[in-house]
């Protein structure tokens, strides 16, 4: 993984003091809240229900045990024990005093991390696939590139005031595992027809308010010209983009207003413009490519025999090899998920006991590295076949083996009305009364796989409008209301789920997810997956169910 | 009134002239609006006459009178529009403008080192007393990602 050189280390701990001298100035009342909203907001600080909401930048969704550590500490010494994992990789600290903030910068920055754009109307964290480097579908490993767009996006200083906030993924990979349809910019490795891999960009796609897939605006980029183009299409929005509504301000509503195609001819005459003079060049790929090379892997992981024995022998760490371990491009490893759901915790948390056990896991058995998924759950990428059982039952005893990654249960929710200023409905509370109604695995297993997302309000932080079964939160003369949607993914083949009819009130949600859950065990064909049945036989079955009493 | 310029605190002279003001002595600056039609008069005055440019305008529009223009002010009318960062880029970077670029109007102190970085070389506070705090701010970083322009 990537690691600080003197440059990086530098700006961080500048950073730092910056934001020290800017917290300071305000808290003596010199620079207004409004200033120093737009300040704060670019160093990860959120003013929230409760207190300030510190976001960390996980890059790509990769840290390492001595980083975990270091979130172990802050998480008891500045917070309530406890830190959450966002579907952006990022990680999030809901009790932080404002005065201390830049002290916690400051312990983050001794780790090589920071908390930089992480909000804020400017160049947001990259993310990537959780599985780059490993997955058996990759055409080329995602990571340089995207450790390449975080130093550019990082401080530059012509895209720090954008109309909105700015999201960059990419993907590596023939699975899109990082949702690359539904971001400003997506970034996608492909062949082309000479067999050089370069960039497919897709442009204008998005979630929140107005959900919208991304379309293509160039289908092959050569390496080269990753950073020309992306200025171009910068310096495109940030000129253009409306700034007089901030519902309709992502590049999203610029590209739909103008057409595809006359915006691909303005970014096209900047691009042509500027190429030339912003060339990557090869021995600066090929340094950070170096930085990504793949660990010591033992060459006979795959001769154990004991791994398969265990399977036959013990039932429920079959299960858990099932739903929780993905097959790993070297023979004889494979990737663990360590599930933030378990029934009784809030979706993405995780405690400083935990974060420090699962330092200290993935020392002994992942080279020390830990990643983060966009479905708020963690991965040790490289773990031998041979060492699973052993893992599984640490990680069973720090409950983080629930058996159930990509299940009904491993729902993605947003911290809703119980911490964020924004929301208008809980969420964490109805997901943990799903949980309890689908409290048998066995059931859940049978269900297979299907993500359900739930936002506590229209900014859909928890993508509720590409999950399969989609939860918004909604607020009706003051109580709780919740949209339902069918259908949506983020995958290949993105869809945008369709709203299965007027909202159910709060204590009929839970309700409404059992039922949709029983129509499709009753009508499925064969192991026609959930997300396949709505698009064979539309929402009306589902409809017609859960208003059935109406 | 004091500005900073080329990384000094220094005196000013300028002063800009509203569109429905009357010309005046000395070194002035007017909007783009009143550059346009009024142009071949204000290249007869034996004034220096600079232009403010506003986030809606478009650089484009003044590229070919640049050689005639002693000062661009870029006018923030929000510390937040981010539109004046590119019309700075583009002055220096597209058209390779090389005389004064100041920033104007409503923004912050702390704004000034991404501004020196896409090529603004003046600043005129709202606050005088700002100056200093802004000036320091531009040894904030020593170390860049990407080039700067100036």
């Amino acid at each position: 993984m990537y690691q600080y050189n003197d440059t990086d280390q530098t700006l961080v701990d500048q950073r730092v003091a910056q934001f020290r001298r800017q917290t300071e100035s305000f808290l003596k009342g010199d620079i207004s809240d409004d200033q120093f909203r737009a300040l704060r907001l670019m160093n990860g600080v959120y003013i929230q229900t409760h207190a300030p909401m510190l976001r960390i930048a996980g890059p790509y969704g990769l840290l390492n045990s001595r980083q975990f550590r270091k979130l172990a500490h802050i998480a008891r010494t500045y917070d309530k024990n406890y830190c959450h994992f966002t579907t952006r990789q990022n990680v999030q600290f809901n009790w932080p005093q404002l005065e201390k903030i830049p002290d916690i910068l400051e312990e983050l920055a001794s780790v090589q991390m920071h908390a930089i754009q992480t909000s804020g109307n400017c160049l947001r964290n990259t993310s990537s696939d959780h599985l780059a480097g490993v997955c058996i579908d990759e055409i080329e490993d995602p990571r340089p590139y995207c450790e390449i767009i975080r130093q550019w996006t990082t401080l530059h200083p012509e895209f720090a005031y954008l109309p909105r906030k700015f999201k960059i993924a990419v993907s590596g990979a023939k699975l899109d595992r990082a949702a690359t349809q539904f971001h400003d910019i997506g970034l996608h490795l492909v062949n082309n027809d000479a067999g050089e891999v370069g960039f497919r960009v897709l442009v204008g796609g998005g979630l929140g308010r107005t959900p919208i897939i991304g379309q293509v605006i160039k289908p092959y980029l050569e390496k080269k010209h990753l950073l020309s183009y992306l200025e171009a299409i910068l310096r495109i929005y940030n000129l253009f983009g409306r700034r007089d509504n901030k519902y309709k301000a992502r590049i999203k509503i610029l590209v739909k207003e103008s057409g595809l195609e006359k915006f691909s001819e303005l970014v096209e005459k900047e691009w042509l413009l500027i190429r030339d003079n912003l060339e990557l060049d090869s021995n600066y790929i090929t340094t950070i490519k170096a930085q990504f090379a793949p660990p010591a892997y033992e060459t006979d992981a795959a001769q154990d025999t004991r791994f398969a024995q265990h399977q036959l022998e013990n039932q429920a760490f079959a299960t858990w090899v099932k739903y929780n371990t993905a097959d790993h491009k070297v023979p004889g490893y494979r990737a663990v998920f360590l599930s933030l759901k378990a029934p009784d915790s809030p979706p993405g948390d995780i405690t400083d006991m935990q974060l420090d056990a699962v330092a200290d896991l993935a020392d002994l058995y992942s080279f020390g590295e830990i990643r983060s998924t966009h479905r708020q759950n963690l991965i040790f990428a490289d773990v031998k076949q041979a060492d699973l059982f052993v893992l599984w039952q640490q990680l069973d005893i720090l409950k983080l083996a629930t058996a159930n990654i990509g299940t009904a249960t491993d729902m993605i929710c947003c911290p809703g009305l119980d911490f964020c200023s924004l929301a208008n409905a809980g969420s964490i509370g109805i997901a943990k009364e799903i949980n309890a109604a689908l409290d048998d695995l066995d059931y859940i297993h049978d269900i297979g796989e299907i993500k359900i997302n739930m936002s506590g309000c229209m900014n859909g932080c928890a993508h509720q409008s590409v999950g399969h079964i989609g939860i918004l939160g909604v607020d009706k003369k003051g109580a709780e209301w919740y949209q339902l949607t069918l259908g949506g993914s983020s995958e290949n083949e993105a869809a945008i789920g369709e709203r299965l009819g007027p909202a159910v009130a709060k204590d009929q949600v839970t309700q409404a997810i059992t039922t949709i859950l029983d129509v499709y065990i009753k009508h499925r064909l064969d192991d026609e997956s959930f997300l396949n049945m709505v698009k064979r036989v539309g929402i009306n079955p589902f409809k017609e169910q859960v208003y059935a009493n109406n | 009134m004091q500005i900073i310029k080329d990384k000094q605190i220094v005196d000013d002279s300028w002063s800009y002239v509203a569109d429905d003001a009357e010309l005046k002595d000395g070194d002035i600056s007017v909007s783009l609006a009143r550059w346009k039609k009024d142009k071949q008069q204000l290249l007869k005055s034996t004034n220096k006459v600079g232009v403010r440019i506003g986030p809606a305008d478009s650089v484009e529009d003044i590229a070919a009178d640049l050689k005639d223009i002693p000062l661009i002010e870029l006018d923030f009318p929000a510390f937040a529009d981010g539109r004046i960062f590119s019309h700075a880029w583009l002055l220096r970077g597209r058209y390779h403008y090389q005389d004064e670029i100041r920033a104007t109007g409503h923004f912050m102190p702390d704004q000034v080192f991404y501004l020196s970085r896409v090529g603004v070389n003046a600043f005129s506070l709202e606050k005088t007393e700002d100056l200093p705090a802004a000036l320091s701010t531009l040894n904030d970083f020593s170390v860049n990602y990407q080039k700067s322009i100036c």
